[in-house]
């Protein structure tokens, strides 16, 4: 039941984002769908392994491959479908929780929130440009074997 | 007749490139755009640099050197997806240079967005959502709703207002920070660090942050370090409106 009640919210988080960044309209669902999926990657990897970062760049990786794959089928840029995707995953909570102990002079604590919280950043930037180079390498192979059919 | 050709094609490329940085595109899709419509034009060997504030553009040797200046940055995804599609038809030959720079001045002053009440809205449902991911309880709901709503009013307010975006965000953090703490103190809402957090999410600098990044690994160094340090200053200017609430 939380799954699906997580599943619903974090569609329509990204729906929303969708809005705020003023997608094409008939991309909203899209949109919402990768940002969905981006997060259901996230709190599963999170729930079985217990490491938010590993799980941040699962879910960035899972984001920028739906929406690679999106992009090329639609034909428009990829950062259409990315970008509501990617905010469901940015590490809010902690930074504010940093800010919070920054304000009490509790700088010990403040400061190991705030690196979990570059650390966090650190890895949705690296789930965005593995996935890229990822999906860049399959294109180019699929274009490589496609011109040898042809020619034989 | 062959200079007045290759100025509307220049024309051309930079209006594009502008309305591309501008809406938030990345920088190295920027240059690749403008590249493919000057090549589709016959302009071999064209140079682009690109930051988020300028664009020089050349046409080589013997050709003429042109600066656009950048002076607005919002997020616009459907005027990015536009231009992009007037570059495609542009070098697949369905359209002629004189018909896309004229569509494209037509983008330029077209007001693709969203109406303000619809963003409104949205922001204030996605606070809401947010709220109950992080594990929040279902009762905190209406508080995060009107934080959120309120904080996305007054950014767009101040900025329209004053056209400084950081003191924009900081004042729509202060107030999320305050609908909050006044939640709590009247006690519509229990848990004062979530509604925050939830609250001020519209207000994340999500495309800066994935852009910058982007541009760093493409090469783009510039323009690269230039949208990390505004995703910096607005990070900042969240949270010390954020501890300003905080520290009372």
């Amino acid at each position: 039941m939380t799954w699906i009640i997580q599943a619903i919210l974090s569609f329509i988080i990204a729906y929303s984002f969708a809005i705020i960044f003023n997608a094409p309209r008939k991309q909203l669902v899209s949109c919402g769908l990768v940002g969905m999926s981006g997060w259901l990657i996230y709190s599963v990897y999170a729930l079985v392994s217990d490491d938010t970062v590993q799980a941040s760049f699962a879910g960035a990786f899972v984001v920028a491959l739906a929406a690679h794959i999106l992009s090329k089928r639609l034909r428009m840029p990829m950062i259409i479908f990315s970008v509501p995707g990617i905010i469901l995953l940015v590490p809010g909570g902690l930074a504010y929780n940093a800010m919070r102990h920054i304000v009490e002079n509790d700088y010990l604590t403040a400061i190991s929130y705030a690196s979990k919280a570059f650390m966090t950043s650190g890895a949705i930037a690296m789930g965005l440009v593995f996935a890229e180079v990822l999906m860049q390498l399959i294109f180019k192979y699929m274009r490589k074997r496609k011109t040898i059919s042809q020619m034989s | 007749m062959l200079n007045e050709k290759n100025d509307l094609a220049i024309d051309c490329c930079l209006l594009a490139g502008r309305l591309m940085i501008e809406s938030g595109a990345e920088t190295y899709r920027v240059e690749d755009t403008m590249t493919r419509m000057a090549i589709s034009q016959g302009l071999i060997g064209t140079q682009s640099y690109i930051t988020p504030t300028g664009i020089i553009f050349s046409l080589g040797k013997d050709g003429s050197t042109r600066i656009m200046t950048i002076r607005l940055r919002i997020t616009d995804l459907e005027r990015i997806a536009l231009v992009n599609q007037i570059s495609r038809k542009l070098t697949s030959l369905e359209m002629t240079i004189e018909e896309a720079y004229e569509e494209l001045q037509r983008i330029a002053s077209a007001n693709l967005m969203f109406p303000m009440l619809w963003q409104i809205i949205a922001a204030s449902i996605a606070s809401g959502c947010f709220l109950i991911l992080f594990e929040g309880t279902w009762w905190d709901v209406p508080a995060a709703l009107v934080a959120g709503g309120f904080g996305f009013i007054v950014v767009t307010l101040i900025h329209e207002l004053t056209r400084v975006k950081f003191f924009a965000e900081f004042l729509a953090a202060t107030v999320v920070g305050f609908i909050a703490f006044l939640a709590v103190l009247f006690s519509v809402g229990e848990d004062l660090n979530t509604i925050i957090i939830s609250g001020v999410m519209p207000l994340v600098p999500g495309l800066l942050i994935t852009n910058a990044v982007r541009d760093l690994m493409a090469g783009h160094f510039v323009s690269g370090v230039s949208k990390g340090a505004e995703a910096l200053l607005t990070a900042f200017a969240i949270g010390a409106g954020v501890a300003l609430v905080l520290s009372f």
